[in-house]
């Protein structure tokens, strides 16, 4: 059935594959690991044992979400070698040092941290737990700074010669790190994972809220998550428009797909709001648009002129189709956020954030939606630069492995089908531990081990019975 | 000059992560090896909380590994990983199985068999293949105008197998070694008694695999049977022989560490052994070192973090084994 399609497009389809289902778990444990770290600072700070319930709740979802991370993304790191041979022989000598600086500097220091955070607090103590705690968080960043730079590299380089072999060579390490998309892009991401991860906490609070209005440790989460969407969603729209702007000075022919513009306009842009793009015929079908917006949003100017896709020669292109439509399913997500966020607040301001069941379910239908936005943008940012790996420069198919397409075939359905088993799996596991109330067994521990206790102040050791923390032998 | 001395400084710093690697991870793949070796539910719990917090640490280095050869030996990486296509994918595949198990094996009752089974299975695929990838290796890749040159299946051998086979019996001694010096009671025993077969099938493997490998290419008959060479290569084998003593009199004698550390010290001196066969080349039987190395810039740039970073890295390892240390206590792990 594969066997109609050339090594190229197999590699292709593999890559965005495993690319995609990696790249949901990162945005899980970025914000799930620095949120962790604020329940554990806030815990340590106050002893209010709500925190201390919330962290062990979150910490057990983190390591499931954490493992499937680590699993996907070594299968990242060889895939390199294994289909993009020959790109990684070019561009090596550039994007690899930024890899294995991402290995020294944040892979080593997530890794070696998490076993402390996850089994020893008995161990160590308060307070280099929370030493622990914090440095996987701060990992998690390090890494995405590190592999955006690598990507932002790919999409706008600078900094670098051809020797005669046809590698990239570094010149200027400066400029390299600190390629023009670089800045805005970690911004983006990194407040898109906060964002995804909000929704997550805010839909599980949700839920619980649903079930029982009073339960404290639901209460707090969906507090805190709902602050959250309410200041990062502005932020990142914001973030995402300079995004674009910057886009539009190094990837102009990206903005013109994003945007559906096949023609040119010398007096104002519009901004089309829906429409299906006919890249045969070069025209978008049935468009929705209003005059002169594009040139507002992108140029902050009603009448500037706008280049379209025909100042772009065809072999040049991207794929309209897909990144018109993805770039658009982010941005409406990203109003929704942005809608769900302010609900929050007028119901907060009403004294009514516990107490409103439309709002909790909006939330809960609302849990899903950071990871497709995730997948939305990028698939918006990838697709966007084909046909080329390294943008202008180095074309997806002069990249390939010399690799035969059975080869690519046979590993691209063995992954397909081990992802779909056993991240399907986990998910399910997540989904499960998530639909469990946070306290639940703190009932019967209060039942059984304190019966004379009013609910509600379960003494910690008691928690800690529950949630087999480890125990040292001997303490 | 300077470019040539920073390639080989490299060579020595990737040897070194591969090595790590082989040591940290091997043993906690045969913990995985040994998994069906016990039907006793409690047992495997203990023996998978004696490196639940470590497990992650130890594969980074696989990660190292990988993106360290991208990073200074990219031609290489470029040759190399689609030569091993087929091994290298089965092994990132296994990763998967056995590394997603540490967490869901808690997570299910019905299906914990199946995690077991995967935790098994995982670890059993990703230690053939490493093994098999390391004989296809030393069997020599072949190489033309930069690119690799030969088919999908090339890596197939009986050499290529027999490397796996012997890699993967090796793991499971570094596992029951392991598992003997962390476990204590009727586990620590059985462990113990398991050790035995697993240490002398190694050493039956390992002196296959040496003896075959000097037949691989003529280059490396000459490194090891060579008069002058080989004053200096025979000391290899030597070691190997107290290393085996030391690790079936610390069996006999039901030591905890000695068995494990003389365990080890078999891999290092098979590693260093592999090192005397491949030198200069980082890929036999054309590639070498020099000609692989990515420019000085890249080398350098990469060099400065290393030696920052490296040390860090050992360091809080090191602390990480420190804080988990001694005997594993049955009760513990946060599940
Ligand atoms: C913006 C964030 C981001 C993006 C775009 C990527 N990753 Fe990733 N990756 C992470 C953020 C991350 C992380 C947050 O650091 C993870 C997720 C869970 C984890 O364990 O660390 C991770 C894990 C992770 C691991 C396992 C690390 C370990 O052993 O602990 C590897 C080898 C990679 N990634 C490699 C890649 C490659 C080659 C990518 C590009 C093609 C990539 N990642 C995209
Ligand atoms: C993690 C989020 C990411 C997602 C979801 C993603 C998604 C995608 C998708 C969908 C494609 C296919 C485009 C096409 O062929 O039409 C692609 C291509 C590619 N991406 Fe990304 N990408 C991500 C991150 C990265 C990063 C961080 C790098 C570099 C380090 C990278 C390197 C590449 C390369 C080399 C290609 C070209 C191969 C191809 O066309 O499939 N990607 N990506
Ligand atoms: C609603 C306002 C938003 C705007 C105007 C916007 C804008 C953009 C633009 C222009 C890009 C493409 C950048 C490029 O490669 O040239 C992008 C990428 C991306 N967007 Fe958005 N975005 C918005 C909302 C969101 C939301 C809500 C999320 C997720 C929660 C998100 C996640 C991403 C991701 C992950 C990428 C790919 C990585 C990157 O290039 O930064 N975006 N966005």
């Amino acid at each position: 059935m594969l066997d109609a399609y050339s090594a190229e497009t197999l590699a292709r389809v593999q890559f965005a594959f495993t690319v995609s289902f990696h790249i949901i778990f990162p945005a899980f444990s970025i914000g799930l690991a620095s949120y962790l770290a604020v329940l554990n600072a806030l815990w340590l700070r106050t002893r209010d044992e709500t925190y201390f319930v919330l962290f062990n709740y979150w910490k057990k979802i983190f390591a499931v979400a954490f493992g499937m991370g680590v699993v996907s993304g070594v299968v990242m790191s060889y895939q390199f070698g294994t289909n993009w041979a020959a790109f990684s022989d070019k561009a090596g000598p550039v994007v690899g040092p930024l890899m294995a600086y991402e290995v020294l500097s944040a892979f080593f220091l997530e890794a070696g941290f998490l076993g402390i955070m996850l089994f020893g607090r008995r161990r160590v103590g308060d307070g280099l737990h929370m030493f622990a705690t914090a440095m996987v968080a701060f990992g998690t960043l390090l890494s995405a700074t590190w592999i955006l730079s690598v990507n932002s590299w790919m999409q706008t380089p600078q900094g670098f010669a051809m020797n005669d072999v046809g590698q990239f060579i570094p010149v200027d390490w400066w400029a390299i790190v600190f390629s023009p998309s670089f800045p805005y892009r970690l911004l983006h991401m990194v407040l898109a994972a906060y964002l995804t991860t909000a929704l997550v906490v805010g839909a599980v609070g949700a839920l619980h809220l649903l079930r029982d209005r009073q339960d404290r440790p639901s209460r707090r989460m969906f507090s805190m998550a709902m602050w959250m969407l309410a200041v990062v969603t502005p932020l990142q729209i914001v973030a995402g428009d300079f995004h674009g702007i910057n886009t539009l000075e190094h990837q102009p022919a990206k903005v013109m797909a994003m945007e559906g513009h096949f023609d040119s306009h010398e007096n104002g842009a519009p901004l089309i709001l829906f429409g299906i793009p006919n890249q045969a015929e070069k025209r978008v079908d049935y468009a929705i648009q209003i005059p002169k917006l594009s040139s507002l949003i992108l140029k902050h100017n009603l009448n500037a002129p706008l280049d379209g896709l025909d100042t772009i020669p065809d072999e040049d292109e991207p794929p309209v189709a897909i990144v018109f439509f993805s770039f658009r399913i982010m941005v409406a997500l990203g109003f929704a956020m942005l809608g769900l966020g302010l609900w929050g607040l007028w119901a907060r301001y009403r004294r009514r954030l516990y107490d409103a069941p439309m709002l909790h379910r909006a939330a809960l239908v609302m849990g899903p939606t950071g990871f497709i936005a995730v997948l939305a943008g990028w698939i918006t940012t990838e697709v966007g630069r084909q046909p080329f790996t390294v943008y202008g420069l180095l074309r997806t198919s002069d990249s390939l492995a010399p690799v035969a397409a059975p080869a690519v075939a046979t590993s691209l359905i063995a992954f397909i089908v081990v992802y779909f088993f056993v991240f399907g799996a986990g998910t399910y596991y997540i989904l499960r531990m998530m639909g469990h109330a946070v306290v639940p067994e703190s009932r019967d521990a209060l039942r059984k081990e304190a019966p004379t206790r009013a609910a509600g102040t379960t003494p910690v050791a008691q928690y800690d019975a529950r949630t087999k923390e480890p125990r040292h032998a001997g303490s | 000059m300077l470019g040539l001395e920073l390639s080989f400084i490299w060579a020595g710093i990737i040897a070194l992560a591969v090595l790590i690697y082989v040591i940290l991870d091997g043993f906690d793949l045969g913990v995985g090896l040994l998994f069906p070796l016990t039907k006793d539910e409690q047992e495997r719990n203990v023996m998978m909380n004696s490196i639940s917090p470590i497990w992650d640490g130890n594969e980074t280095w696989l990660v190292l590994g990988g993106g360290g050869l991208f990073a200074v030996f990219p031609l290489a990486y470029a040759v190399v990983m689609p030569a091993l296509y087929m091994p290298i994918i089965l092994m990132l595949l296994g990763l998967i199985f056995r590394g997603v198990a540490f967490e869901y094996r808690w997570r299910t009752k019905r299906w914990k068999p199946l995690w077991d089974l995967a935790f098994f299975g995982g670890s059993l695929v990703a230690a053939l293949c490493q093994g098999i990838a390391l004989g296809a290796l030393v069997q020599g890749i072949e190489i033309e105008n930069r690119v690799y040159a030969g088919g999908w299946w090339d890596w197939l051998t009986p050499f290529s197998l027999l490397t796996g086979v012997a890699v993967t019996v090796g793991y499971a001694m570094l596992g029951a070694t392991w598992l003997n010096m962390k476990l204590e009671g009727r586990i620590q025993r059985h462990m113990r008694r398991l050790a035995w077969p697993f240490a002398l099938a190694t050493l039956v493997f390992m002196a296959l695999v040496s003896l075959w490998t000097p037949f691989q290419q003529a280059e490396y008959f000459g490194r090891w049977f060579a008069w002058p060479a080989m004053l200096f290569s025979g000391v290899v084998p030597v070691l190997v022989v107290l290393a085996s003593l030391g690790l079936l009199q610390g069996l006999r004698r039901q030591m905890d560490v000695r068995p494990f550390l003389c365990a080890q010290s078999l891999f290092i001196l098979g590693f260093i052994g592999i090192g005397i066969s491949f030198y200069p080349n980082i890929v036999p039987p054309s590639l070498t070192i020099a000609e692989a190395a990515a420019p000085d810039e890249s080398l350098l740039f990469t060099l400065v973090g290393t030696l920052v970073l490296l040390p860090m890295i050992l360091g809080y390892t090191a602390y990480a084994y420190w804080v988990f240390r001694g005997k594993v206590d049955p009760e513990e792990g946060y599940h």
